[in-house]
C-alpha cells in the first residue's frame, strides 16, 4: 500500500515557526497527518500549537528524532539555509527529506547531493510541492500529506502520479478524483536541475507496489529525466501509464518559470520527449486535460481496473 | 542573468585567464580614448548585446556584422560609429533587434588554431562537467551531432574539485604540447575556479584560441549566472544590464511574478509554473498562439494579479486573455476577487476567459458573475482554451 509514506509516518517540519512552514503544517494536521515535532534552532522547549494539537519544537533534527521517532522531515527552511537544513536530516538518520524550498543554489544542490552519496537518507525536491497518500476520511482526510499540496482533491485508490511541477499535479489528482478514480500516493519531484529522487526512482517503487495499478507520469522540457524513465517503463513495467510533457510552446534557451524546465539542446525539448513515450509504448496526454482520460485509455486496452 | 562579453573577459582577467587586451565605449566621444589604450595595429570592434549571432547578425540599417576586424585603429574607430546605437538583428534576438549601447575593442590576435571550452551543469550526473572540442569557433551542437568524436567531456567530483589528472586528460586530447600546454592547462584550472567561486550556470569560451607565439587565449566569452545564488554575489548582480532585459519582465520580477514575453496574441494568467506552461501548449493545440508565459505563483495577492493583468495588457498584440487558475491551497475567491478589481482599474476591452478550479471555487464564480463583467466562463483547461481560440480569432 502506497509508496515511501503511510498515513502512520511520523513527520518532523523543519522551519514550523516561519509563516510558510507554520501555515502547512496546520494544514497537515488538519488532514491527519501525524506531525510530531518542528525544529528551529533556539526555539527548542517551546510549542507549535493549533486547535487541540500541541507540536513540541527542537533545537535539531537529531534532539527531535530522539525525542519522538520522526523518520520523514518536510523542509520550509529560507533558500540560503536549505541545503544544511537537508543535510542536518541526514545526518540525523532520517529516511526520507522533502524540501519544498524554492530557489536553493545549484551549486549547494550539487554539494548536498554529493555529501549524500552512500547514505540511506532519500531526498525528495527541492522546489517541490511535496507527497501524499490519501486516507479513508472525508476528502482523503486521515492520510499523511508532507508538503503544500491541497489534501481535499485526493482520494484513496489505485493511481500512482509523479510530477515535476505542482498545480499541474494538482490538475492530475483532480481529474482522476472527478472521476472517483483514487490513487495510492502523488509524488512531486521538483522543478529544479538537480533534484533528490528523479522520475525514475518514483516510477520504479510504483511498478513495485502492489496497490498501485496505473501510473500517471507527467514531465516537462528540459533534461533527459523523463526519457530515462520511459526507457525503464517500456523494459519492466507491466502496468498501464500515462504521461505528459508540458512545455510544448517554451522558446528554447529561456526558463519557464522552474529553474530546470529550460530547452538546451533537441533532445530535451517537448516534442523529443513526447516522440520517447509514443515509443515506450506511454498513453500520451495529447492536452493536459486529457490526463486521466489518457490513463483510463492505457488501463482499457491492458485490461486493467483503476477503481 | 546574463552579463555581456566585455564584463565576462573582465571577471576572466580576475581569475587568471587570459584574454585579448579590451576596452569599452559607450559614446563615440570615448572611441578616441579607449582606442588609445590599445596597441597600434589590427583591432576587432565588438558590439555588446547578450544575443549571440552577432557575426553573422545585420543592422536594422543594413549595415552587415555586428563584429568586424579592422586593420587599423582607425577603421575600427569608423566601424563603431557605425555600430554604436545602431540596432542589430541576430538569430538569437529576434527581429526587434537590440541596441548596441557599447563597443568593445579589442587587439585582434592571430590565431593558429580554434577550440572549444565550456563548464556546465551535467544533468545526468549532478556534478559540473567541462566541455572541450578541437572545433572551436563552431556551433557546438552540431559539433556534437556531426563529430562527436571530437567533443570531450571530464566530470568534475564536486567534493575533490577539477583533479590535475583530469586536466592532463583534457590538454592531450585537445592535442596541446609544450609552452602550450601548460597555459592551457592553467586556464582550465582558472576557468574551473571562476565557474565554482561565482555560482555560474555556463562559461562558455568559444573560440579558444592559440597565437604563433604560443598564447592560449578565451578570444570570446559567454557567461550565464545562476539567479538562485545572487544573493551571495552582490559583485555580480551590479553587472545587470537591464537594458538587454524585456521591460514588461523587469516590471514583473518587480511584482515577484515570473513573465516570459512571447510572440502571440493570446495572453495567459496562471498560477504554477508547470500548469503555465501547459497552458501555452494547449492554446496552441487548439490553434491559438500564447502572447507569454506568466505565473502568478501558488500564494497570489490581488495586488499580484493586478499588476499581472497591467503587464499583460502592455503588449500590444495581446487580443485575447485566458486565466487560468487551479487554486489547491489558493482561495478561488481572491483571484476572483483580483481579476474583478483589475479588470475595473485597467479598463479591460478584450475577450476574457477566466477558468477557476479548486479551493472555494463556488464564491470565486459567483464573485466573478455579480461583477458584471463580460468574462466568459471555461469548465477545464480545453474548454476555456477552446473558447479563447474561437473569441481571438
Amino acid at each position: 500500500m502506497a509508496i515511501l509514506i503511510t498515513p502512520s509516518t511520523k513527520i518532523l517540519v523543519q522551519g514550523i515557526t516561519g509563516d510558510f512552514g507554520g501555515r502547512h503544517a496546520k494544514l497537515s494536521l488538519d488532514y491527519g497527518t501525524q506531525v510530531v515535532a518542528g525544529v528551529t534552532p533556539g526555539k527548542g522547549g517551546l510549542f507549535f500549537e493549533h486547535g487541540t494539537h500541541k507540536v513540541p519544537i527542537f533545537n535539531s533534527v537529531a534532539d527531535a528524532v530522539k525525542a519522538t521517532g520522526a523518520t520523514v522531515s518536510a523542509v520550509f527552511v529560507p533558500p540560503p539555509f536549505a541545503a544544511d537544513a537537508i543535510l542536518e536530516g541526514v545526518d540525523a538518520g532520517l529516511d526520507l527529506v522533502v524540501a519544498i524550498t524554492e530557489g536553493i543554489p545549484v551549486k549547494d544542490m550539487i554539494r548536498v547531493k554529493r555529501a549524500m552519496q552512500g547514505k540511506a537518507t532519500r531526498l525528495l525536491g527541492p522546489n517541490c510541492p511535496g507527497i501524499v497518500t490519501p486516507g479513508t476520511g472525508k476528502d482523503s482526510s486521515g492520510g499523511c500529506r508532507i508538503g503544500i499540496a491541497p489534501g481535499y482533491i485526493h482520494k484513496q485508490g489505485h493511481v500512482g502520479v509523479v510530477s515535476r511541477s505542482g498545480t499541474l499535479t494538482y490538475e492530475a489528482v483532480f481529474q482522476l478524483t472527478s472521476k472517483n478514480i483514487g490513487q495510492t500516493t502523488c509524488v512531486g519531484i521538483g522543478g529544479d536541475p538537480v533534484n533528490g529522487t528523479s522520475h525514475l526512482d518514483i516510477i520504479k517503487l510504483f511498478n513495485a507496489d502492489p496497490e498501485t495499478h496505473g501510473i500517471i507520469l507527467i514531465g516537462e522540457i528540459g533534461g533527459n529525466a523523463e526519457v530515462e524513465a520511459a526507457r525503464w517503463i517500456k523494459a519492466n513495467c507491466k502496468k498501464p501509464v500515462a504521461g505528459f510533457i508540458a512545455g510544448a510552446t517554451a522558446p528554447a534557451g529561456r526558463r519557464m518559470g522552474h529553474a530546470g524546465a529550460i530547452v538546451g539542446g533537441a533532445e530535451d525539448t517537448a516534442a523529443a520527449k513526447i516522440a520517447v513515450f509514443q515509443e515506450c509504448g506511454i498513453e500520451v496526454a495529447v492536452t493536459p486535460s486529457d490526463m486521466a482520460d489518457a490513463l483510463l485509455r492505457s488501463a482499457k486496452a491492458m485490461g486493467v481496473t483503476l477503481t | 542573468m546574463n552579463i555581456h562579453e566585455y564584463q565576462a573577459k573582465a571577471l576572466f582577467e580576475k581569475f587568471g585567464i587570459a584574454v585579448p587586451k579590451g576596452t569599452t565605449a559607450t559614446t563615440p566621444e570615448a572611441f578616441i580614448t579607449a582606442l588609445a589604450d590599445l596597441p597600434e595595429g589590427p583591432t576587432m570592434v565588438k558590439s555588446q548585446i547578450h544575443a549571440g549571432g552577432r557575426g553573422k547578425g545585420t543592422f536594422t540599417d543594413g549595415f552587415k556584422g555586428g563584429v568586424k576586424f579592422c586593420k587599423t585603429k582607425h577603421d575600427a574607430r569608423e566601424m563603431a560609429a557605425k555600430m554604436l546605437g545602431n540596432t542589430l538583428v541576430t538569430a538569437q534576438t529576434g527581429p526587434a533587434g537590440r541596441k548596441v549601447q557599447t563597443i568593445y575593442f579589442t587587439v585582434a590576435s592571430e590565431i593558429k588554431k580554434e577550440y572549444y571550452l565550456a563548464i556546465l551543469l551535467d544533468r545526468n550526473s549532478s556534478k559540473p562537467v567541462i566541455v572541450a572540442s578541437t572545433e572551436g569557433g563552431m556551433d557546438i551542437e552540431k559539433v556534437a551531432h556531426d563529430t562527436p568524436e571530437k567533443l570531450f567531456k571530464i566530470i568534475v567530483d564536486p567534493a575533490y574539485g577539477l583533479a590535475d589528472f583530469q586536466v592532463r586528460e583534457l590538454i592531450f586530447k585537445l592535442g596541446f604540447t609544450g609552452a602550450e600546454a601548460k597555459h592551457a592547462a592553467k586556464l582550465i584550472r582558472n576557468l574551473y575556479t571562476c565557474y565554482w567561486e561565482t555560482d555560474a550556470a555556463m562559461l562558455e569560451v568559444n573560440p579558444l584560441i592559440t597565437t604563433p607565439t604560443g598564447e592560449v587565449l578565451a578570444l570570446d566569452a559567454k557567461v550565464s549566472f545562476d539567479d538562485n545564488a545572487l544573493f551571495r554575489h552582490p559583485e555580480i548582480v551590479s553587472l545587470r544590464d537591464l537594458n538587454e532585459e524585456d521591460s514588461k519582465e523587469i516590471e514583473a520580477s518587480k511584482h515577484s511574478l515570473s513573465y516570459i514575453a512571447l510572440d502571440g496574441n493570446i495572453a495567459c494568467l496562471v498560477n504554477g509554473a508547470g500548469l503555465a506552461m501547459s497552458t501555452m501548449d494547449i492554446i496552441q493545440h487548439f490553434g491559438g498562439t500564447p502572447a507569454n508565459f506568466l505565473d502568478v505563483g501558488g500564494g497570489a495577492t490581488k495586488a499580484q494579479v493586478i499588476a499581472a493583468f497591467k503587464i499583460i495588457l502592455g503588449d500590444p498584440n495581446v487580443k485575447g486573455i485566458l486565466v487560468n487558475i487551479f487554486g489547491g491551497i489558493m482561495d478561488c475567491n481572491v483571484i476572483a476577487t483580483g481579476i474583478v478589481e483589475a479588470v475595473k482599474e485597467v479598463g479591460l476591452k478584450l475577450p476574457l476567459v477566466v477558468r477557476l478550479e479548486g479551493n472555494n471555487v463556488l464564491a470565486g464564480k459567483a464573485t466573478l458573475d455579480a461583477s458584471g463583467l463580460a468574462l466568459v466562463s471555461g469548465s477545464t483547461m480545453a474548454d476555456a482554451a477552446q473558447k479563447i481560440v474561437k473569441l481571438v480569432a
